[in-house]
């Protein structure tokens, strides 16, 4: 990669918009990249607006805290347009010049004027249905997250799925300090599988199947980010 | 809770130390006892990637700590909670919440004087409630190391980061470093208890870091190996002896100046705060030989100066390299490592041909541009600007720096 990437995930507390920022960060670190995750909840509660932040590049990384200026903005919940569940008014709020913009959803929810805008700023927007892909994938919500990293990695080719596959393998494979609500909801993934290996084989593949469809997607439309270039 | 959050109490059971503690063959008897010189300059180091909660817990793994007492306050919970880890495993030797911060920062000052190395930490309001206590310290001449995980002090309440309440800290005679990012939190945790318990310094020293900006985020962190600790603390060659069975305690505290007659109580009370921050002044030799000096600096002669601490230290470390790559323009930069003492030579050497000074800090009342005014009142003939500023816990965006910087240009907003 030649230039950094500024990726801001907004989603609702409980959905591991904290854990992807940190899945992406760790993966980035296995490809020898730099990166800085940053996480900026609230109240950790379910359902309560939850954001966080990563940077990823070729070089050291300085910078801290929350992008006001991003070049990716992440939706993982529908809510955080339709009910305003967002940091940042609009959820798009100080987007670069050819940005990228991805919504878990697969119907419509930006109005003509957020549109206009958008386009304005020649800003690409992805829709993938991640809940749907985790449901029907892994056989739980809780892993949509999987989903809106495959896309954003296949989208923009920042990580590959091999450094995905061994950033998984640490959060999850092996012991992991956290906080209170974050170790809550490991528990509760946990049991959503027999066994360890199965969570992580699942999670995997939900990533791949994002992965390829943002792959194919942007194949099929020569789409080139040119926010890393 | 994570399965590393400690020990489980039943009711109706004694609290007792878990067994490895007390075990000889555990990780934490192992540790070998080696000289700061070793730890902090010799040691081989590894490269991990962690948040800076996780630093300031393998600081404190190495530190051979005897005491820790805290009060939980985000975000420094999720420190004190890996501590907990570390007494569970023997890393620690005692270790309990206090029922808050008056009583905790309280409780500390007793485990210090009695001679134990000892650490607290906490975090915006935590440090506030315990002011009273904080402020007493130096002059109780207490070696111990106090973590502050700066948050918002000031309403609306939030618990983002924003260091307004280290205005609070600079004139009570504790030595601060500001830490700017995770390996900072590590190294400066780590040697602010040596440089505590220096006969000649004898002072309660507090390192700041920016709450979540590095407490709660993953970055790079050049780790000894968790085999060595740091050699014990030695109260019994400092400016006040440690207070046990044979050494009363200090004079200051059993024959209190307050029964005597104001005279002798004033001049009690001006020598005693003179040597208090001779003491600090003193503590900049260690400074220097091992953090590298009170400031870093970069640039030195650049036209227009950053003079930063903290966070906002990264922050201008990436508008300087955007102004040199994207603009053709270098930047100087100062970090502050140490805001007590003070870098007041530093500054004034380090300026002298400046024309623009800027001031970038996380809070609102602006008391690091204070600071630098006041070191270089009649030193330097630069403007020097009060800002950016940003507060309530938001971060300062590279653009915002450089639209500073360079007023002319039209940055991203």
């Amino acid at each position: 990669m030649k230039r950094r990437i500024n990726i801001r995930m907004s989603g609702l507390g409980g959905q591991g918009v904290v854990t992807s920022a940190h899945i992406m960060a760790m993966a980035a670190s296995k490809e020898d990249k730099f990166a800085i995750s940053n996480p900026f909840f609230g109240a950790e509660k379910r359902m309560a607006p939850a954001e966080s932040y990563v940077r990823i590049g070729p070089e050291k990384i300085f910078d801290r805290g929350e992008l006001v200026y991003p070049d990716v903005v992440m939706v993982f919940h529908p809510q955080v347009i339709t009910m305003g569940k967002s940091y940042t008014m609009p959820f798009y709020s100080g987007i670069k010049k050819n940005g990228i913009v991805i919504i878990n959803d697969d119907i419509e929810l930006l109005t003509d004027e957020e549109k206009e805008d958008l386009a304005k700023m020649n800003v690409l927007v992805y829709y993938v249905p991640a809940t749907k892909m985790a449901l029907d994938i892994a056989g739980t919500e809780l892993s949509t997250n999987m989903a809106m990293i495959g896309s954003v990695a296949g989208l923009t080719n920042v990580i590959g799925m091999e450094a995905l596959d061994l950033a998984l393998q640490d959060r999850f494979g092996k012991k992991y300090v956290a906080s209170g609500g974050t170790a809550t909801l490991d528990e509760a993934i946990k049991k959503k599988f027999a066994k360890k290996e199965m969570l992580l084989q699942k999670n995997l593949d939900t990533i791949k199947v994002a992965f390829d469809q943002a792959t194919d997607y942007a194949k099929s439309k020569n789409y080139i980010p040119a926010v890393m270039s | 809770m994570a399965d590393s959050a400690g020990v489980e109490v039943k009711p109706g059971a004694t609290v007792q130390a878990p067994p490895q503690a007390a075990s000889a063959g555990s990780e934490a008897s192992r540790q070998r006892v080696v000289s700061p010189e070793y730890m902090f300059f010799e040691a081989p180091r590894e490269r991990a990637f962690i948040t800076g909660s996780e630093a300031a817990k393998e600081a404190i793994r190495r530190a051979n700590v005897d005491i820790a007492i805290s009060y939980p306050i985000t975000p420094q919970s999720e420190t004190m909670q890996q501590v907990g880890a570390l007494w569970a495993e023997g890393y620690v030797k005692e270790y309990y919440r206090g029922e808050e911060e008056f009583g905790v920062m309280s409780a500390i000052a007793g485990a210090s004087r009695s001679g134990a190395r000892s650490l607290t930490a906490t975090a915006g309001p935590g440090l506030m409630r315990g002011m009273e206590v904080v402020a007493s310290w130096p002059g109780g001449r207490m070696p111990l190391v106090l973590l502050i995980m700066c948050r918002v002090i000031n309403a609306p309440l939030s618990i983002q980061p924003d260091n307004a309440e280290l205005a609070y800290l600079l004139n009570s005679g504790n030595i601060i470093f500001h830490a700017e990012n995770q390996q900072d939190f590590f190294d400066y945790s780590l040697k602010a208890f040596i440089i505590s318990e220096k006969p000649e310094v004898t002072l309660p020293v507090a390192v700041a870091v920016d709450g979540f900006f590095v407490t709660h985020a993953r970055g790079y962190v050049m780790l000894p190996p968790s085999d060595i600790k740091l050699t014990p603390r030695d109260p019994y060659h400092e400016a006040i002896p440690a207070m046990d069975n044979e050494n009363p305690p200090a004079r200051i505290s059993r024959d209190a100046p307050i029964q005597k007659s104001n005279f002798i109580s004033y001049h009690v009370h001006a020598s005693w705060q003179q040597e208090v921050w001779a003491a600090v002044e003193r503590s900049r030799k260690y400074i220097d030989k091992y953090m590298g000096g009170l400031v870093e600096i970069v640039n030195p002669d650049a036209e227009t100066i950053i003079v930063a601490s903290g966070s906002a230290v990264s922050q201008s470390r990436e508008a300087v390299r955007q102004a040199e790559e994207d603009l053709g323009e270098r930047i100087g930069l100062i970090k502050v490592r140490s805001l007590r003492p003070f870098p007041t030579r530093e500054l004034r050497e380090a300026c002298k041909n400046a024309k623009r000074i800027l001031v970038p800090e996380f809070n609102c009342v602006g008391w690091l541009h204070r600071e630098v005014c006041t070191a270089l009142y009649g030193y330097s003939n630069a403007e020097i600007i009060p800002g950016p500023r940003v507060f309530g816990g938001i971060s300062l965006p590279t653009e915002m720096i450089l639209q500073y910087i360079f007023p002319d240009k039209k940055f991203a907003f």
